[in-house]
């Protein structure tokens, strides 16, 4: 599938707040009580909570790779989400030109219960892609994922290896202008993760824009050309990759002659 | 965000939904087969329970009610097949979000796609059962005639409201959990206050009151053609108003909670 025109993304000012329903909170019962008492805006107040991103602007264009970085619940996983339109900011814009493939979750819409090979035609309809064109889609994914006669049997009865090549195998079968990526590629058994890596870096180059969240420091060096430090939420430091990295890791990045996934 | 750009988001998204409609018809037929795969029957075990279900109730309640069981057992099969649609479809609207939650987070999809995945559903499952009405039509000689294709823009009517019910209550039960119970408990009464079982004529000079009932007056519009007379402008007026009430109550809620749904789930 191409898409004309040139990529771009441009957030401005966005915050995403992700209320926590714990078990009470959820409860019919205790809204309706609290308003019947008089004290609905109570329930606002008490409601928890969590201010996953915070005032983040930035704008990226053709060409640009952007590295995620930051501690566990930084907002990292969020940004991505809210950059593929599944969360929607309380505040601030997001505009996205250009086709967009999320790599969040290497399950994505799986059904565990439908063979790989239906799996396969359903992520094509997901993707809007037409009928005719699902044909070459499964042969490129079965071809990559390499599961045999595991193909026609329900993903139920898969090793979780073998979930993993599958996953992947669809989530880079279909090439967009913008790539988003969480760190969960970097699973699988080894030799698997020598052709892995031929194929995401493959798309990588082929993509206009790369957004990439990623613990491995060395996978972000070398791939992004800009890193965005998260830290509870906000933007610690925005600016080319040596320069970030080294005040992330507080000791300078140490040169090396390729990246190792 | 202003309520006006909610709205269009809103709108977006039903739109979007619409042109998926081939990605929701094959989840729709997919929940289907899943359901059944491995049984020898597949989907016709549904037929079959209610087949058996209509005949032994047909004969019990035409002898309690002492009414002629050639008049009552055809009433009873379509009046039972079409509640079995409409009370399964309540009942799932309810969990339209929250079950697909995997989708939900981890692909951008139009929320109006679900809604129109448990249609599709359940529409699959009520033609399924159609066989036992056409068993029973044929047993009994009945034939509706012209009559029957009143029953076309009331299925369209079906089709609106039963995709804002998918909205409504799926959003809604996504947020509150405790709805889904409530509605249950709702549906089980509707199912004895509502003249399935029973008919409207019965009810004798309170039969004025029955569109008051929401359920009476939709059920009515598709029953009453396809057992070959008209159901009055009155019942027809209910149905529409009740249709306009709930798509008007759906949007307002919608709007506001279609980018919360996410988070909820």
């Amino acid at each position: 599938m191409t898409v004309t025109g040139s990529a771009r993304i441009e957030i401005a000012d966005v915050s995403v707040f992700f209320p926590l329903y714990h078990g009470s909170n959820r409860s019919l019962k205790k809204t309706v009580m609290a308003a019947a008492s008089g004290r609905l805006g109570q329930d606002d107040h008490s409601r928890v909570v969590v201010q996953a991103l915070r005032d983040i602007s930035f704008t990226l264009t053709s060409g640009d790779r952007l590295g995620l970085i930051g501690q566990n619940g930084a907002g990292k996983t969020t940004l991505l989400r809210t950059l593929a339109g599944i969360y929607e900011p309380v505040t601030g814009l997001v505009r996205v030109q250009g086709s967009l493939n999320a790599m969040l979750d290497p399950n994505l819409g799986m059904n565990v219960d439908l063979t790989g090979r239906e799996n396969i035609v359903l992520r094509g309809l997901y993707n809007g892609l037409p009928r005719p064109e699902l044909p070459r889609l499964e042969a490129d994914v079965a071809d990559f994922a390499g599961l045999g006669d595991f193909m026609d049997l329900p993903v139920r009865t898969y090793s979780s290896g073998m979930v993993v090549r599958l996953g992947f195998a669809l989530a880079t079968a279909i090439r967009p202008q913008i790539l988003l990526m969480d760190e969960w590629f970097l699973v699988g058994d080894a030799e698997f993760m020598e052709k892995a890596k031929v194929r995401l870096e493959d798309m990588v180059r082929g993509a206009d824009i790369l957004v990439l969240s990623s613990h491995a420091v060395d996978v972000v060096r070398n791939w992004c050309t800009r890193v965005l430090w998260l830290e509870q939420g906000r933007i610690r430091e925005d600016g080319p990759p040596d320069t970030v990295l080294a005040r992330y890791l507080g000791h300078p990045v140490p040169q090396l002659e390729t990246a190792h996934l | 965000m202003s309520l006006a750009i909610q709205n269009r988001l809103a709108v977006d998204d039903v739109v979007e939904g619409l042109r998926l409609w081939p990605l929701a018809w094959t989840l729709g037929w997919l929940d289907i087969r899943l359901r059944y795969r491995g049984s020898m029957l597949g989907p016709f075990w549904l037929t079959l329970s209610t087949a058996v279900m209509v005949g032994s109730l047909g004969v019990l309640y035409s002898t309690l009610f002492h009414i002629d069981v050639h008049e009552y057992l055809p009433f009873l099969a379509l009046s039972q097949v079409l509640w079995f649609f409409l009370s399964g479809l309540v009942s799932e609207a309810c969990t339209v979000f929250t079950q697909a939650e995997g989708m939900i987070r981890a692909v951008r999809m139009p929320l109006f796609l679900h809604a129109l995945r448990t249609l599709v559903r359940n529409v699959f499952v009520l033609g399924h059962n159609i066989a036992v009405i056409v068993v029973v039509d044929i047993i009994f000689a009945i034939w509706p005639g012209w009559h029957g294709l009143l029953v076309l823009p009331a299925f369209v009517v079906w089709a609106v409201d039963g995709l804002a019910v998918c909205l409504l209550l799926g959003a809604f039960c996504a947020r509150f959990r405790d709805i889904g119970p409530i509605v249950g408990s709702i549906m089980q009464i509707a199912f004895f206050l509502t003249p399935v079982i029973w008919q409207p004529s019965q009810l004798g000079r309170h039969a004025v009151l029955l569109p008051f009932n929401p359920f009476f007056a939709l059920l009515e519009i598709v029953r009453a053609p396809l057992l070959g007379t008209t159901p009055s402008a009155y019942t027809w007026l209910a149905a529409v108003v009740y249709t306009l009430l709930l798509c008007a109550v759906t949007w307002l809620f919608f709007v506001r909670a279609r980018g919360r749904v996410a988070f909820w789930v």
